[in-house]
């Protein structure tokens, strides 16, 4: 009867992995692979598509700073993430970055340890109603059943909201995003509440999409952004510039189409950017082509945006267009 | 240390320490401590560290800070996001307490009505109970909540209610809706009649035991008893002038106001661990009945009993020794199960405190330390009571 | 009545036919469901009861129901609509396992059977050969399961489905067995701290629902464990439903020692065996014989319970049903999914528990009275 505790020996020994804490960039040229961390299937975000592979704004993010550091965006093991244990997984080093649409907060940023290294999308707390109901306004929501996901803070924004309001309500807990969608779908709950984000690629996964409105008032602040742990500052830059690497791109108007032609062109910041002028690679502890690579086989912001958000869930832009349009995106110079 | 050793060992002449057993005894256990104390400061030493570095906060301060979320089901105390989580901790708790007493109470009849059932000579009947059982017993009872909740949610929405009785009570996915009783004045005098009337009738019973074992006399006991139950508060109600009001629910907006809500997370998982229970309750019954033996119940009608007097003095007493036990290990199986609650979002001590707490406090240590306490609580005291039963009715033999 | 020519002696006399209306058909039926009146009401009601809750089953699952088409509109029928099963069928059984890599599991599935069969069965050949198969099986079932050397290396978050559930059934049987019997032998240990930790142990993961162990395997384990070490998830699970299942079977396994009769402990004593010996040549092999019914129907309760995994979040069979009835694809169609899960649970639970009680029967043959 030995064999079992054998077995669990082995087990034991292939499972466990061992983190270093600094040199998280060594760790993983050596491995071969970031590890990244994203949301359990969030269409627009990060969701496995027909052929298993995952995709999503989030998920562009992985593979964005893979081709930085590697040069190839398919050499990422993602690792969807609970809300509950997201945190955890980052902190004992199962993953290297964490772009889990999670918002930035003073505690999670100095409490917990960990580095926000930018805003990927800009968000809020929204209601989600069926057409069919009449309602035009979060105020007119007095009675309803809210389905909320528990273990957020969007259950307590949601608390705080209509106790403010001095509306009553009925809370119907959900687990997970698929199961809220499954619980709304089935008439349980008159509303479903998380973050806009979050509304939109909901209704996507709706019997009648058409059907649903977000209402307009948004009841929190959400910054969303990826995450290293703290105290490896080098491996926090290259998150961080990857980021404003695409950012910067879609600035300039370079695209992953037009990238090739960039090398002629007489901007310094877009040579900067492909790595023709500059030792900005160098300094980062990266290849000179790194926001090449990245711009090349991902894309830049507003690629992503569209790919992900625009085409298939009809997000718009809104305030996370750039500065110029008059949103709220505004990358650093890179210089 | 095998014995052809040890033998060796004492043949040399050098008594070797180990051959001497109380000696060995102590080692090994001083070996098990150590370990288990390295072990327990390998732990220790690991938890603080990694507390301190993820910045987790500790200690039982949090009981005390306001919870923040709301909670859909709490009958039994008023509770609102502004509520502290220690007060979490309480309504999960009843409302754990809650569904695990009335599915004992439904669990109890339906397994014992089974399990009669199963015994039964009709064929058919013995059968159709036998599939259930079988049934019932070999699905894992996550799906069958998961399953009954599916089936409540598949019912009308809100608009399409069913209504029964004249619009007194409304049955859609989100609840079964009965009015809500609103004692008057005087009302209390009924539930004072109920206790009255309840110490009356053990009085009575006791009265009515003794004058038997002196005189012989038999009194209808359970006709008077029931009658005293059932009449003093009914009179009492009456006498106050029927005090009781009833609040019926009106759809207005989204769902109905006023009236009891029942919730589906609620009816679902007490239907699921009823049912489930039940079928383990039947076979406990059926064991239990088929251990007192043949002769007992010829004895008795020899003894000129009647067939009720034989059910009720030889073999339920005889046939509850045997089934008390397994069954109170069931009650206590329910209750542990209660905690699947989780899977459907009825607000238990797991779901919320356990659950919702853990995630936006964080402190899963203090949380889980809890959450397992009452569990063990409530498992201590129901052995400690099945101890005292079974000292109690134990064959006291020669 | 005429009397025989034939003298017997007393007691050679051959069995007379019964006399008419009390044997066959005719008065099975009589006895067992017209015996009274009260019984004929009850019979009745039972045919009206069985005719139409089976009506109802077979035009739901069979006549009313769906197999072919593509899509939930394709479902008019009335019954149920099984699309939802042939559509995501190889994920029930295999959860997100890479398809190129389907036969590894295929051939885990066969190889188990081949390991399984000389366990439960004593009477086939070379059945030594086939243990010895058995006890290397784990092993090889994690090689071909996990990859490396030369094999894909597949992690353990795509495994789930019914692949998930069997391995979780497997190990924890596999792993709670040597744990029971130590802790059952340590409970009648008489090293009073030995005694003591393992009542302790036994009766503290009784006392508490195994979800909450689980959310201690997934909350509280890393924060045991050094910085930097981490188990991955289903190792955290696997640890949870071990030591769950092992407090229940070291109690099983201690009801096996205290039928032990007391001669036997002594004699063991006489022929100066060490603990050990007496233990693993004279009282285990008996004790675990009278119990192997209780420690099936253990695997039973283990096995129903691996489900509860869900709730920590891997894709076992009910994980990934519930991720098939929330796919908008197939939503509302919960319960043909759980009712597909229930019956592949129901036939392993049913001839598990049939299989306790061929045993039990064939074990106390030698005892009955």
């Amino acid at each position: 009867m030995k064999f079992g505790k054998v077995l669990f020996a082995a087990a034991a020994a292939t499972a466990m992995t061992t983190a270093a804490q600094a040199g998280t960039l060594d760790d993983i040229k050596a491995r071969g692979e970031l590890n990244c961390g994203v949301a359990t299937p969030l269409p627009g975000f990060a969701a496995p598509n027909a052929e298993n592979v995952w995709e999503g704004l989030d998920v562009d993010v992985c593979r964005a700073v893979a081709a930085a550091v590697l040069g190839d965006p398919m050499k990422v093991k993602i690792t969807p993430t609970t809300s509950k244990e997201r945190f955890t997984v980052l902190q004992s080093g199962e993953i290297d970055l964490l772009a889990r649409n999670t918002t930035w907060t003073l505690s999670r940023d100095v409490n917990l340890g960990f580095e926000f290294v930018g805003v990927n999308y800009y968000d809020g707390q929204g209601f989600l109603v069926n057409k069919s109901l009449g309602v035009s306004s979060a105020t007119e929501l007095d009675g309803a059943s809210v389905c909320v996901q528990t273990g957020t803070t969007t259950e307590l924004n949601l608390a705080d909201y209509f106790r403010a309001q001095g509306m009553k309500y009925e809370t119907v807990p959900v687990a997970t995003a698929e199961e809220g969608a499954k619980v709304y779908d089935e008439g349980r709950c008159d509303v479903y509440t998380t973050d806009a984000s979050g509304l939109y690629s909901l209704r996507s996964t709706l019997s009648a999409p058409d059907e649903q409105i977000v209402l307009p008032e948004i009841i929190s602040k959400e910054p969303l952004g990826p995450l290293v742990r703290h105290g490896d500052q080098q491996w926090g830059d290259i998150a961080r510039w990857t980021l404003n690497a695409m950012i910067i791109a879609e600035e300039l108007g370079v695209s992953s189409a037009n990238i090739d032609e960039m090398a002629s062109s007489t901007n310094p910041s877009v040579l900067r950017l492909i790595g023709a002028e500059g030792n900005m690679g160098e300094q980062l502890g990266l290849d000179a082509k790194w926001a090449y690579n990245v711009v090349k086989t991902v894309g830049n912001y507003g690629e992503s945006f569209k790919r992900n958000l625009t085409d298939t869930l009809n997000i718009e832009r809104g305030i996370n267009a750039q500065w110029k349009d008059g949103g709220l995106l505004y990358a650093p110079p890179m210089r | 240390m095998s014995a052809e050793t040890a033998q060796n060992a004492r043949g040399s002449g050098g008594a070797s320490l180990f051959s001497d057993q109380r000696f060995r005894s102590l080692f090994f256990q001083a070996l098990v401590i150590g370990l288990l104390g390295a072990f327990l400061v390998f732990i220790v030493y690991n938890t603080a560290h990694n507390i301190e570095k993820r910045g987790i906060q500790t200690g039982f301060a949090f009981l005390d800070a306001a919870a923040g979320y709301d909670i859909a089901i709490s009958p039994f105390m008023e509770y609102t996001a502004t509520h502290t989580h220690g007060r979490v901790f309480l309504v999960g708790l009843f409302n754990t307490l809650l569904v695990s007493f009335l599915g004992i109470i439904a669990a109890t009849f339906l397994g014992v009505f089974l399990g009669v059932l199963r015994l039964s000579p009709n064929w058919l009947v013995s059968r159709i109970v036998y599939c259930y059982v079988e049934f019932t017993r070999n699905v894992p009872l996550l799906l069958q909540i998961l399953l009954w909740y599916a089936i409540f949610l598949a019912l009308p929405a809100v608009k399409q209610s069913i209504t029964m009785f004249n619009d007194i009570i409304i049955l859609n996915k989100r609840g079964l809706i009965v009015p809500e009783p609103l004692p008057g004045d005087g009302f209390m005098l009924v539930p004072v009649a109920l206790v009255l009337a309840l110490f009356a009738s053990i009085f009575f019973a006791r009265w009515a035991k003794k004058t038997q074992a002196a005189t012989g006399k038999i009194y209808p006991v359970f006709m008077t008893n029931t009658a005293m139950i059932i009449g003093l508060p009914l009179l009492a109600f009456a006498v106050t002038g029927f005090p009781l009001d009833f609040a019926y629910a009106e759809l207005k907006g989204f769902n109905f106001k006023g009236g009891v809500v029942i919730k589906p997370e609620f009816t679902a998982l007490w239907f699921a661990l009823s049912l489930y229970t039940a079928a383990f309750i039947s076979e406990t019954v059926r064991a239990g009945i088929q251990s007192v033996s043949h002769g007992q119940t010829e004895a008795s009608e020899a003894l000129g009993l009647r067939p009720s007097w034989t059910m009720r003095l030889i073999i339920l007493p005889q046939a509850l020794r045997v089934i008390i036990p397994p069954m109170t290990s069931q009650y206590l199986n329910l209750t542990k199960n209660s905690s699947l609650a989780v899977a459907i979002g009825y607000p238990d001590i797991v779901q919320s405190f356990g659950g919702v707490t853990l995630n936006q406090t964080g402190q899963a240590i203090e949380v889980i330390f809890i959450t397992m306490l009452v569990y063990l609580t409530i498992s201590l005291l129901i052995s400690g009571f099945m101890n005292w039963y079974n000292n109690r009715v134990s064959l006291v033999e020669r | 009545m005429s009397v025989t020519e034939q003298q017997y002696a007393p007691g050679e006399h051959p069995d007379l036919p019964p006399p008419l209306g009390e044997a066959g058909l005719i008065a099975w039926f009589k006895k067992r469901l017209f015996s009274s009146v009260g019984n004929t009401i009850l019979t009745l009601v039972a045919v009206f009861f069985l005719y139409h809750v089976l009506s109802a089953i077979i035009f739901w699952t069979l006549t009313g129901a769906t197999f072919t088409g593509e899509t939930k509109a394709d479902c008019d029928l009335g019954g149920a609509c099984w699309l939802v099963i042939g559509d995501r069928f190889h994920q029930f059984m295999y959860g997100l396992y890479p398809t190129d890599q389907y036969w590894r599991p295929n051939l885990t599935f066969i190889l188990m059977v081949v390991a399984i069969v000389p366990v439960l069965f004593d009477n086939i050949p070379h059945r030594g050969k086939f243990l010895l198969f058995s006890a290397i099986f784990p092993f090889i079932a994690f090689y071909l399961l996990s990859g490396g050397w030369g094999l894909e290396t597949v992690d353990t978050d795509e495994w789930g489905g019914l692949l998930l559930t069997l391995v979780l059934g497997v190990t924890g049987i596999v792993a709670s067995l040597p744990i029971g019997i130590v802790l059952a032998l340590g409970r009648r240990s008489n090293m009073p701290i030995v005694r003591t930790l393992c009542v302790c142990f036994i009766e503290f993961i009784r006392g508490v629902p195994l979800i909450t162990i689980l959310f201690m395997a997934s909350n509280m384990l890393p924060l045991f464990l050094p910085e930097g070490v981490n188990f991955d998830k289903l190792l955290r699970a696997l640890i949870g439903v071990a030591l769950f299942s092992s407090a229940y079977m070291a109690e099983v396994i201690r009801g096996g020692l205290q039928a032990i009769p007391k001669g036997q402990y002594e004699g063991a004593d006489a022929m100066g065996l060490s603990y050990w010996q007496s233990m693993r040549l004279i009282i285990l092999p008996q004790a675990l014989r009278i119990v192997i019914p209780g420690i099936v129907n253990t695997f039973i309760g283990l096995y129903k319970d691996t489900t509860l995994v869900s709730i920590i979040g891997l894709f076992d069979l009910i994980g990934i049903g519930l991720v098939a009835v929330a796919d908008v694809k197939w939503r509302g169609l919960a319960p043909e999914t759980y009712a597909f899960i229930a019956l592949l649970f129901f036939i392993s639970c049913f001839a598990m528990s049939r299989y306790s009680l061929w045993l039990e029967n064939k074990l106390h043959t030698g005892h009955k009275r």
